[in-house]
């Protein structure tokens, strides 16, 4: 039997999704700057991904840009959000447990001369509004946050810090890492504040190398990359139409039968805590009421990489940390570490992450590889 | 500069007796072998103390940058030599051959391999170029004496390139060989070679080869001597990944480029190094599933037809590494343990590493075997009659245990 549980890595592109991505690699493959009709062709599915997400938003189809992936989205909205405003001000504010396609870009800018604040976060990954509402200053002109937190599924009070920011200066921007929460909350940028929010194609069933990026239409945004002069000068390069018309079906389905998907993957997470929470020496980090898809779990006394190639032994899929992280010397992650776990706890922590059609089956599964692996494990630890 | 011919030296080779035909033989192979990386179109042949190739394609084809670089990873080789042919004639005949060589040398002083070798002096005015002739007379049927071409032709150059070139007989920046033969061979540049005996004149060994630095370097020197490589890798699931053994084949590859072919047996040694850890005291774990490793580096060796084991170990490196911890490694094996790094400094080792190419590969972070159960304090001046005894505590079960890990070892045939 197999268990992928690894879903915040990567997920499986549906039938769908496949379908499209074949028919515009195989009959449409156009050019959709071309003027012939191959080209019209092909712009059709890009215009209509376009339409599909716009509609999952409740925003405009021209606030949408295509991007090869949540890194990009999250550099341009930094970097781009960051360039045009440099007048205005030089001070960025974000938060102590960004994914690294945050933290690396405002690295970068900070080498240009900007200011950055790191909001820290509670035992359980959450800023204060109060220390966010303390930093506020003439200076800043950027906000960013993650809505869900890759590594623990923590969810930040990003309505709050909308309201807050705006109420501060209309002019700021907020800009929201959106890419474990899109097709698991229903986010309204318009609602919520947001100028600017990124999303990942591969996280919700979409083609690897697709993503997007909502750009408020009154934000002041630089593009990064320049040429022809596609999506309206904002993002020049041939669109990658498969990737868009992936991207747009996976969309679209995310949030079809969106309550059923959710309650689903809410429903794995409920009975794999409480299997964990039955193993002695089990440290569940997340909690129960936060991101539907991913439960992060410390397992005392057995480093977590050795976990996961154990459980990888039965075809159980999980991840260490934050898969992006994982493979550097020693496996700290940035997370684990401001949330105040102890070094010991952070080295055997494993994250398990479900998608809408994750089973009962998988997930029982699992937990008797866990239980059965765990003693023999721990035996033969370093002393 | 486009060569059509490579003229290859070789070292100690020549001085073998009688068995120097068959060193040959060997280098000739390990040449084609070689270049069989790049293409068909080399024709490679044995000519009085050298070995000749020729290339049979035109400019397009071939790349002398890559013609070069694969020799020099032939063991055996210790100068590459990129040369012009001309007919064998009188030295007047020979002259204008040898003039235009140099003047196309002069074009080539612009190039970045030539500058690198002879440095600023030969930027911007020739003045100062200094040179010197010499001349073999291989073909002893030659009727002029190598001095008196020798002097013809540094008249010639003179003449030829008046106020831009001078003789120096004793420190000349610039060698100018010509060789006469069936045809006259004439060159200047000499590349180096890796040096050493060509592969297959001496035997082959067991490689113990881990994902580290030190392990491949190990290999690759002991090969220099003309031995041929088989490997084997202890890994150990889940405690080391799929990663740390990809690792450990792409190293087999990159050294595999001059030691040829390599027999890669993976062993699975999970099971073993439980029972020790379970069993016999921390602080000697190491030195414990050292020997047993040993063991069956050996086994497979045997198997294999090696006659030696080569390690990587370099002494007092780590605790493991002790003369107290190799004599008790050394006791389970009866085949000679090569050593080649046994006085090297890391640096040492860290240097040839970069030199052949499997330091980056080297320094990827995988956790191998050795490092999962490190006690914090192991012995270091192990007592061989302690660790025999304490060896003893595995007796029941052990032997199945080596059965399975030698029965389910996977082999992967790995080729540059």
């Amino acid at each position: 039997m197999e268990a992928y549980l690894d879903n915040s890595a990567t997920t499986r592109v549906s039938e769908a999704v496949k379908d499209i991505i074949v028919q515009t690699m195989m009959v449409d493959y156009g050019n959709p700057s071309s003027r012939h009709q191959k080209g019209v062709d092909a712009e059709r599915y890009v215009r209509q991904a376009r339409e599909r997400i716009a509609a999952t938003l409740k925003v405009k189809d021209r606030e949408i840009y295509f991007t090869s992936g949540g890194t990009e989205s999250n550099n341009w909205a930094l970097i781009g959000g960051a360039l045009a405003n440099r007048r205005a001000g030089k001070h960025i504010i974000t938060t102590a447990v960004e994914h690294a396609a945050v933290l690396q870009p405002l690295s970068f800018l900070k080498d240009m001369g900007f200011r950055i604040t790191y909001l820290p976060v509670d035992e359980h990954g959450h800023i204060s509004l109060d220390d966010l509402k303390a930093q506020l200053d003439q200076d800043t002109i950027l906000v960013s946050t993650m809505y869900v937190n890759n590594e623990i599924g923590a969810v930040e009070p990003v309505s709050e810090i909308g309201e807050l920011v705006k109420a501060y200066n209309e002019q700021i921007l907020f800009h929201v890492d959106a890419i474990q929460a899109y097709g698991k909350y229903r986010i309204f940028p318009e609602k919520l504040h947001i100028d600017m929010l990124s999303v990942s194609g591969h996280k919700i069933h979409g083609p690897k190398g697709s993503g997007f990026l909502y750009i408020h239409e009154k934000a002041k945004v630089r593009p990064l990359i320049y040429g022809g002069g596609q999506q309206r000068g904002m993002r020049s390069g041939t669109e990658n139409v498969p990737g868009c018309a992936g991207l747009g079906v996976a969309a679209m389905e995310a949030y079809t039968d969106f309550d059923r998907k959710v309650d689903s993957m809410r429903a794995c997470k409920k009975r794999l805590m409480e299997g964990l929470s039955k193993v002695e020496g089990a440290h569940i980090i997340s909690l129960e009421e936060e991101a539907p898809q991913i439960v992060s779990c410390s397992i005392e006394g057995v480093r977590s990489e050795v976990f996961l190639h154990a459980l990888e032994e039965k075809g159980v899929y999980v991840s260490s940390g934050s898969a992006c992280s994982s493979n550097k010397k020693t496996p700290v992650s940035t997370v684990l570490q401001e949330i105040h776990l102890s070094p010991q706890m952070q080295d055997s922590t494993l994250r398990f992450s479900f998608c809408d059609t994750t089973s009962f089956e998988e997930i029982d599964y699992a937990l008797s590889c866990i239980r059965e692996l765990y003693p023999v494990l721990k035996q033969y630890m370093r002393r | 500069m486009f060569y059509k011919t490579y003229l290859i030296k070789y070292g100690e080779i020549g001085v073998k007796g009688k068995n120097r035909a068959s060193f040959e033989e060997a280098l000739v192979s390990q040449v084609r072998a070689a270049l069989s990386r790049i293409g068909e179109h080399f024709h490679v042949w044995k000519e009085q103390g050298r070995i000749i190739v020729d290339v049979l394609g035109d400019e397009k084809e071939t790349d002398a940058d890559e013609i070069i670089r694969e020799l020099q990873t032939v063991f055996g080789i210790v100068g590459i030599c990129p040369v012009v042919k001309a007919p064998l004639g009188t030295p007047e005949e020979i002259a204008p051959h040898v003039v235009s060589f140099l003047s196309e040398l002069y074009h080539l002083k612009m190039d970045e391999r030539w500058r690198e070798k002879h440095g600023e002096q030969l930027d911007g005015s020739a003045e100062g170029l200094s040179f010197k002739v010499h001349c073999r007379r291989a073909n002893k049927q030659y009727p002029v004496a190598s001095m008196d071409v020798n002097a013809y032709l540094g008249e010639k150059i003179l003449d030829a390139f008046p106020g831009q070139i001078r003789v120096d007989v004793h420190d000349p920046k610039v060698m100018v060989y010509v060789e006469l033969r069936d045809e006259v061979y004439i060159y200047s540049q000499v590349l180096p070679g890796p040096g050493g005996m060509p592969l297959g004149t001496n035997g082959s060994a067991m490689l113990c080869l881990s994902g580290g630095i030190d392990s491949p370097v190990a290999g690759w020197m002991i090969s220099k001597r003309g031995v041929t490589l088989d490997a084997t890798y202890f890994h150990a699931p889940p405690y080391t990944s799929e990663r740390a053994k990809q690792k450990v084949v792409d190293l087999a590859r990159i050294i595999s480029r001059y030691t040829g072919p390599i027999r890669l047996h993976v062993v699975n040694f999970t099971d073993i190094q439980l029972a020790i850890y379970e069993k016999c005291p921390h602080d000697e774990l190491t030195i414990i599933m050292r020997r047993y490793m040993m063991r069956i580096a050996e086994h497979f060796a045997k198997e294999d037809g090696c006659q030696a084991l080569i390690t990587g170990e370099s002494l007092g490196q780590v605790a493991s590494q002790t003369m107290q911890s190799l004599v008790c490694t050394d006791d389970v094996c009866s085949m000679p343990v090569f050593r080649p790094l046994i006085g090297f400094d890391k640096q040492d080792i860290i240097d040839l590493s970069l030199k052949i190419g499997t330091y980056e590969t080297s320094i990827e972070p995988y956790e191998d075997c050795c490092t999962i159960f490190v006690a914090k304090h192991p012995v270091t001046k192990p007592r061989l009659d302690v660790i025999k005894r304490s060896e003893m505590k595995l007796a029941d079960g052990i032997g199945e245990l080596m059965k399975k890990a030698l029965e389910t070892a996977e082999v992967i045939e790995v080729k540059a």
